[in-house]
């Protein structure tokens, strides 16, 4: 059911741009219909299926560190007090950095490769996970901590049996929401400089006068990071479900 | 064990500062060996008293010097993504133990108390009765010598109580150990305990202590444990 009104809403929505698009209302070359777009999706499918191969690298490999430094930053903010102090406003401002400032600075410092990619979309995406994370290792009840305390647990004890299993639905929830910034970060990544990958197409694709082919690699890569969004809810739903948090 | 000990929790700050008296004048000795049971009226500090033998508070006035104690809280708190041997065995693993060695540990005590062929299941898959005896398992695996045991039992139906209560009666007979049970179930006490405290409704301090001679195991309809619970309920009233 869920999936067959999800399938009704994409025709309909489709439909409505394909006759908007027909009825001469916009240049082509600024919105091209629907159905230009899929037979481009077509026609240059091996163009970008090599493409984005190395955007999805790049917003995988991302998205991964994104979650390991999340963590551990979470994990230094959840047991410093201090650090938690000094740095979590930090983290907050960096937020309010624009990539397209700071993406030559890590061209400069890191290349043209996948080096200064991994980095943006890792910065973009780190700061949903470390929020999310924090707010699952602080949510372990009271009562849990006082028992590991009366068994003389150490520190590290409380972190590695209780409070780190009990957050990793909640980093993979985080690394879920920055799916949807992972993608628009790989894209300015490479606008910033690089040689390939689906954002470079799109970056090249628009001066050549080959709008239909921009707008399929933004189907592809819209399509991604829907795949990529499921994959982390069905992985955060198989955690949970193993820690049998559909019972009371 | 605990000397006129005396606990007080403000709240609120300023002018609205509000000082709660949890316990005063407190005194309880329990010997190696014994287990005391202490009934109260709600908020009388009993939840306390079994931190401040844990260690996990300090008294702000008075003496606490108790062995090591290990707690069981009110709720069994097994951890949902363990199955039942790891989580009985999890004191062990705070403790340095590997995995295997937890649970080789564990292991022959699910035979002794009625767990054997659950080793395996996750808390979820218990009923209420079983995920409280693997609790209580993984407080005897703390290998600490006093057991601090906070309502166990407050959580469950009254008829898996009952069966709970002659299973912990049977637990302590077969490995005897100190213990502090808090219970606010005075007939739960008189199964259970060689003396009962009665604590007063707060500040805490004890108003009667009484003996419990009875042979085990015990009836409820015990001659001596209905007299003794007449007692139990006067002092309670009184205090």
């Amino acid at each position: 059911m869920g999936r067959l009104s999800a399938a009704a809403a994409v025709v309909v929505l489709l439909g409505a741009w394909e006759l908007y698009a027909r009825a001469g209302g916009i240049d082509e070359l600024v919105l091209p219909a629907p159905s230009a777009i899929g037979e481009t999706l077509w026609t240059d499918r091996g163009l970008l299926a090599e493409n984005f191969v190395v955007t999805a690298t790049e917003i995988a490999g991302g998205i991964a560190l994104a979650l390991v430094l999340g963590c551990a930053l979470a994990v230094a903010l959840h047991v410093s007090r201090p650090v938690r102090g000094a740095l979590y406003p930090l983290l907050v401002a960096s937020q309010a950095i624009p990539i397209v400032i700071l993406a030559p600075l890590l061209v400069i410092w890191l290349g043209f490769g996948v080096l200064p990619k991994l980095a943006i979309i890792a910065l973009v995406c780190f700061f949903p996970v470390v929020v999310t994370t924090l707010d699952g290792l602080r949510a372990v009840d009271p009562d849990q901590r006082k028992l590991l305390r009366s068994m003389d647990a150490s520190r590290t004890a409380l972190l590695r049996f209780v409070e780190l299993p009990a957050a990793a639905p909640a980093a993979l929830s985080g690394a879920r929401i920055a799916v949807a910034v992972a993608v628009v970060g790989a894209v300015f990544a490479e606008y910033a400089g690089s040689s390939k990958g689906l954002g470079h197409l799109m970056l090249q694709a628009v001066p050549q006068l080959e709008t239909p082919r921009a707008w399929a690699a933004v189907v592809v890569l819209a399509a991604f990071s829907v795949t990529l969004f499921t994959a982390l809810g069905a992985l955060e739903r198989r955690l949970t479900h193993n820690a049998g948090g559909s019972h009371s | 064990m605990l000397r006129d000990v005396e606990r007080v929790f403000t709240t609120g700050r300023g002018r609205r500062t509000k000082r709660i008296e949890a316990l005063a004048g407190l005194t309880l000795r329990v010997q190696p060996g014994e287990v005391v049971a202490v009934v109260g009226p709600s908020g009388c500090g009993k939840t306390t008293l079994l931190e401040l033998v844990c260690g996990l508070q300090a008294p702000d006035a008075g003496a606490v010097e108790a062995a090591p104690a290990v707690l069981m809280p009110q709720r069994d708190l097994l951890l949902p993504w363990m199955d039942a041997l790891d989580n009985a065995g999890l004191a062990r693993r705070v403790a340095g133990a590997s995995r295997e060695e937890a649970r080789v540990a564990a292991r022959p005590l699910f035979a002794a108390f009625g767990l054997e062929g659950f080793e395996d299941q996750r808390p979820a898959a218990l009923s209420g009765g079983m995920r409280q005896r693997v609790a209580f398992l993984r407080t005897l695996l703390a290998g600490k010598p006093v057991l601090c045991l906070d309502e166990p039992f407050g959580a469950l139906d009254a008829l898996t109580r009952a069966e709970m209560q002659a299973w912990l009666a049977g637990a302590l007979a077969t490995d005897p150990r100190t213990t502090l049970l808090v219970t606010h179930d005075v007939e739960e006490a008189l199964l259970l305990a060689d003396r009962v405290a009665v604590l007063s409704s707060r500040p805490g301090r004890v108003v009667a202590e009484l003996e419990v001679p009875a042979p085990r195991p015990r009836r409820a309809t015990n001659s001596a444990l209905v007299a003794l619970r007449e007692q139990a309920m006067e002092a309670l009233w009184a205090g």
